[in-house]
């Protein structure tokens, strides 16, 4: 079995977020989904130190052909999960491109900077305004509200891929989250993880 | 099960490169692995141990990593595989041992796994151990991508065993901690059964005492250089050395590990497969002559992209001047003098960039208008994300008694500190309080130096911290020579309850091992105990009492050794994490904030992420999302705005 041509190949997507906010979950997660269907998948991932409340970013590069470099090169993304708005603009000062498209958790974490009062949040307008300027299309999602609502703001991570499963040309259908999932979790929290990535996927359907 | 351990052969799995590492090793048949927790390099020894019943291993994290290199070469002894896991300053560690142990050779197949960290990612330095092998002499090996992880490191336990040496096996971060598809091989079940021969004579390798000795030194030395000669001859034909690109091509890139995949990234970049020739080295030391001599005398220009110092770069040029005239001028590039940069890590546009600039073409330089417009956005729309302590972390409680303590008593003391998460105390979330900080332990020993200079006229308060598995790993040593010597210091040992910075592993002073079954713990408080220091027990919860009895400690004029054991479990221990001690509020009313009196303390100085400044109603709120509720802040603030009460 070959694995679906893609209409970019190398695919390369990226998962940006902070410390404690499942990315490296959400990039596993992924690959295994694309690993099922025959794809190379490299993941490259920064976390250890970084993750004491810093950034933390996943590079996943999807192909039919080979394994790549498990960094992209630079203005090479062509989607970015953002798990944590602010983080969007980070990812696209160095892999951005008119071409992007970016889906993006609306719910902040604020870093030290911004709580000691030497740096300011940004609004989410200029959030929205400045993605929209420097990405292709760009898709706001109150991922972290509605898992808070679901009882576990960690669940954001699984509507965000959700949501990308429903507006990506990657194949990530629910059977495919299903048996991926199943294999990462024990069977209680399984119910709970596809009713979030459903709401993920219906959000953005 | 994971799939580590449940893949069947033939099977594709998606793996991180250290559990590619630790799945060859299953493959292979190793029965006994040891090592300390060190980013990159932790989530081998956790895989192996998670699965070490099933498999009928060994698997413990050792006290340090001369003990785990140690502990494994035993196992080699015994005639079992074995394999030793480390990150790179875990290499100096061991490194004493290393040259005994390179000299008198090795019995079943005995492997050296070293996780390093180009760019310091996750660590203080960027640490190259590659030399050790050269140093040493003994052989190095590093895989390109993540099958040759899984593959290389089954086969290097093979090549041990054939040339009876340790074999050091060296991945760098991109490979540990990156993941790749994995066709996965059968494991085969090593021998199991342990025995130790010793009859024959002192230069038996097999069935005599394993003892370097001044009379054999020369003997010895010998044989091990003919166990390298046997590493080289393999290496000349090893399927791991792979070439690709033009007969002729008008420049050669020599590459190893991640630096391979940037390396092809960058040809591909620069649309130049069908010009430059890449040769990829798995075997890196001793390098295999004449697969090289073919090579070097197919192109005049040659670069070596590699991740760390210019190690394969030198050897090389070394290589390529015994080869004497046949091998013809060359042009050598690199990070030496060009065009790759000397530190940092590289990546895919590094090496492109380097490329074209040797073949003079333009740098494949992305939309350049839309990058400007893309940095300057992110200066107002991503501000600065530092690294600091987790929202409950006991370092920060620790961190702001210890500054407040050393203003108070106003001589101008300071704190000496080493790694672990606790070397955030130099930075503003621990409110600048460390001031010198190196190697695993050595905040004791630097303090043990400085609490012994009052004849010079030094009289400013020395104290040290250490974390609780440090403490056994390099501090022990250290504070013995503090107390012996008489030296006036406070150490402060911030017992959390595990090695928390690496993913909580257990360590001498808990109650379980690598694989959850039960161990005896040492009390870290009897020890200090055992070499008459005075030793106080304090949680740094309990702001006030603790704040009272370090002054107290500083104002002893007793002299020597005082010990103070912090005891707070880390915030993302499994016995904490997702538990809430208390539920958090603020009373805006009485939230001074700017206006007057605590100039924000709480969101200004202490800092927590779990705290958020709201500039339009001028006070601070709890971040739900993000707090743990340990009621530290509570205990800060100066009008009692902020309020704890225990969850039920």
């Amino acid at each position: 079995m070959t694995a679906p041509q893609l209409p970019i190949d190398p695919y390369n997507l990226i998962i940006t977020g902070v410390g404690g906010q499942g990315n490296v979950l959400a990039s596993r997660l992924l690959g295994r989904m694309l690993v099922a269907q025959d794809y190379h998948i490299t993941i490259g991932e920064t976390f250890g130190a970084s993750q004491r409340g810093g950034s933390v970013m996943s590079h996943l590069r999807i192909s039919t052909r080979s394994a790549w470099s498990p960094q992209i090169p630079h203005g090479g993304a062509h989607m970015v999960l953002a798990i944590e708005p602010s983080e969007a603009f980070r990812v696209l000062a160095v892999y951005g491109n008119p071409e992007v498209q970016v889906i993006w958790n609306t719910r902040p974490i604020h870093p030290v900077s911004v709580i000691t009062g030497q740096a300011v949040y940004p609004s989410l307008e200029e959030i929205a305004r400045g993605l929209t300027e420097l990405s292709a299309r760009n898709w706001p999602l109150e991922a972290t509200a509605r898992a808070q609502r679901m009882g576990n703001p960690i669940l954001g991570n699984i509507m965000m891929v959700g949501a990308l499963s429903a507006i990506s040309e990657l194949p990530l259908g629910f059977e495919i989250f299903e048996r991926a999932i199943g294999g990462m979790m024990s069977p209680d929290k399984v119910p709970v993880n596809l009713e979030t990535f459903s709401w993920g996927r219906a959000a953005l359907a | 099960m994971p799939i580590v351990s449940s893949g069947a052969k033939g099977e594709t799995a998606l793996l991180m490169g250290n559990d590619a590492i630790a799945r060859g090793a299953l493959e292979a048949g190793v029965r006994v692995v040891a090592g300390y927790p060190g980013t990159p390099s932790s989530e081998i020894i956790q895989t192996l141990a998670g699965v070490a019943s099933d498999h009928g291993l060994y698997v413990e994290w050792s006290v340090n990593e001369k003990v785990g290199l140690e502990v494994a070469a035993a196992g080699s002894f015994a005639e079992l595989r074995s394999m030793a896991v480390m990150k790179q300053v875990g290499v100096n560690v061991a490194s004493d041992f290393l040259l005994h142990l390179a000299e008198c050779g090795t019995r079943a197949g005995l492997v050296l796994i070293t996780c390093e960290d180009p760019g310091g990612l996750s660590s203080t330095n960027e640490g190259d151990s590659r030399h050790y092998a050269k140093m040493m002499e003994f052989p190095l090996v590093e895989p390109g991508d993540f099958q040759e992880a899984k593959d290389m490191a089954a086969w290097s336990f093979e090549l041990s065993e054939k040339m009876r040496n340790v074999v050091m096996f060296r991945s760098v971060t991109r490979m540990s901690h990156a993941s790749g598809n994995v066709v996965l091989g059968g494991i085969t079940p090593g021998p199991s059964e342990a025995r130790f021969q010793f009859d024959g004579d002192f230069m038996d390798q097999i069935g005599g005492p394993v003892v370097t000795f001044p009379g054999m030194v020369d003997a010895m030395h010998n044989r091990q250089l003919e166990k390298l000669a046997i590493a080289r001859e393999i290496f000349e034909t090893s399927p791991f050395n792979t070439y690709t690109g033009p007969d002729q091509p008008e420049l050669l890139i020599i590459t190893s590990s991640a630096a391979s995949l940037y390396s092809r990234e960058a040809l591909a970049l620069l649309e130049l497969e069908e010009r430059v020739g890449l040769l990829k080295l798995g075997t890196t030391w001793p390098l295999p002559p004449r697969l090289l001599a073919k090579h070097l005398k197919a192109s005049e220009k040659i670069i070596i992209v590699e991740e760390g110092l210019p190690f394969l770069e030198d050897n090389v040029k070394a290589l390529w001047t015994e080869l004497g005239p046949e091998a013809g001028t060359k042009q050598f590039f690199g990070r030496k003098d060009g065009p790759l940069p000397p530190t940092n890590e590289l990546n895919p546009d590094r090496v492109a960039r380097g490329l074209a600039e040797i073949l003079g073409m333009p740098s494949p330089v992305p939309d350049a208008a839309y990058g400007e417009r893309a940095g300057e956005l992110a200066k107002s729309r991503a501000p600065f994300r530092a690294m600091t302590f987790c929202p409950g972390c006991p370092h920060r409680a620790s961190y702001w008694l210890m500054n407040w303590a050393l203003k108070k008593d106003n001589r101008k003391g300071f704190v000496c500190g080493d790694i672990g998460c606790y070397t955030m105390g130099a930075i503003s979330c621990g409110f600048n309080t460390l001031k010198t900080s190196h190697a695993m332990g050595s905040g004791t020993g630097v303090a043990s130096g400085f609490g012994k200079f009052s004849r010079f006229g030094f009289d400013q308060p020395v104290m040290t911290v250490c974390g609780d598995s440090t403490f056994f790993h390099a501090v022990m040593p250290a504070l013995v020579n503090a107390v012996h010597n008489q030296a006036n210091i406070i150490l402060v040992v911030m017992d959390n309850s595990g090695t928390a910075m690496t993913g909580f592993q257990p360590h001498p002073g808990t109650l379980s091992s690598a694989g959850g079954g039960a161990l005896p713990a040492l009390d870290i408080a009897r020890i200090c105990q055992a070499m008459d220091t005075k030793v106080v027990i304090a949680d740094p919860f309990e702001m006030e009492a603790t704040g009272e009895i370090l002054l107290d400690l500083l104002d002893d004029e007793g002299g020597g050794v005082k010990v103070l054991i912090l005891r707070q479990a880390c915030a993302l221990s499994p016995g904490k994490k997702g538990k809430r001690l208390f539920d958090m509020t603020v009373n805006e009313k009485t939230c001074m904030a700017e206006d007057c009196g605590c100039n924000r303390l709480c969101t200004r100085v202490f800092g927590c992420p779990g705290l958020i400044w709201d500039p339009e109603t001028k006070t601070t709120r709890i971040d739900e999302v993000i707090c743990v509720g340990c009621g530290v802040c509570a205990s800060i603030c100066p009008p009692g705005a902020i309020s704890k009460k225990e969850v039920a």
